[in-house]
């Protein structure tokens, strides 16, 4: 079981992560994670950003890192929600769900959908500072955390 | 012909979201298409010039320059991405 959706509207984290475990009961372990946008980056604050993706491949590229996953592990469940458009410090952006028999699973797929997603899914961040809007910088250290699912 | 993409930044740089060429060679990859792109107009050949930091998708699957083209295909370029 798998989905992952693209959308500009905020999602309900309870009630999504519901779905994962709803009439089951061979799940032991669902961990999940919640990107938020923060009021500053690289110095600057931050008012607000719009995200930008490419319609079509998107929702592929999510569902092959999580089908990535679930070949990887023993999972039963994965989500993906991310949100587009305009947003704000303090407003959810992503939401990644993992259900497995076992947390260690749960963890670690869920880490490695992150991972995965900030360096292969087609997402660009503009964000709103004093000093105008500017497009927000691919981050070395991201490429690193993908990196590291290799070895 | 085949569609070329442009997304974020080099969209905006490029002043081009989408357009329709005809492969420029037989056999052509990613890498001469793009040789052929820059020698087409001063904004490519800055947004494409050597050192620069772009991604390719072809046909939604994310390439590389090596990536072999043909006709009908959708090629898109874009910065590296930063969802999350």
């Amino acid at each position: 079981m798998g989905a992952a959706r693209v959308q500009e509207a905020d999602f309900d984290v309870g009630a999504e992560l519901e779905t994962l475990t709803r009439s089951r009961r061979d799940v032991g372990a669902l961990a999940s994670f919640v990107g938020l946008v923060r009021d500053a980056n690289d110095g600057s604050c931050v008012s607000g950003m719009t995200l930008e993706h490419y319609p079509g491949m998107t929702e592929d590229a999510l569902e092959d890192i999580c089908a990535q996953a679930r070949a990887r592990w023993d999972l039963i469940g994965t989500l993906v929600i991310h949100r587009v458009g305009a947003l704000k410090p303090g407003d959810r952006i992503v939401l990644v769900g993992v259900t497995s028999a076992h947390r260690g699973d749960a963890f670690a797929a869920c880490e490695f959908i992150m991972d995965y997603l900030k360096t292969r899914a087609p997402f660009w961040k503009r964000e709103d500072t004093p000093a105008g809007s500017r497009w927000v910088e691919a981050r070395a250290s991201d490429d690193s955390a993908a990196q590291k699912w290799k070895e | 012909m085949v569609t070329l993409l442009y997304f974020a930044s080099l969209r905006e740089s490029l002043g081009c979201s989408r357009e329709e060429i005809a492969l420029p060679s037989a056999n052509p990859t990613v890498a001469s298409l793009v040789d052929h792109l820059r020698s087409r107009d001063p904004r490519w050949t800055a947004a494409f010039a050597p050192g620069s930091t772009w991604r390719v998708a072809v046909n939604q699957r994310m390439a590389d320059p090596a990536t072999v083209v043909k006709p009908g295909d959708e090629i898109a370029f874009f910065p590296p991405v930063t969802g999350g």
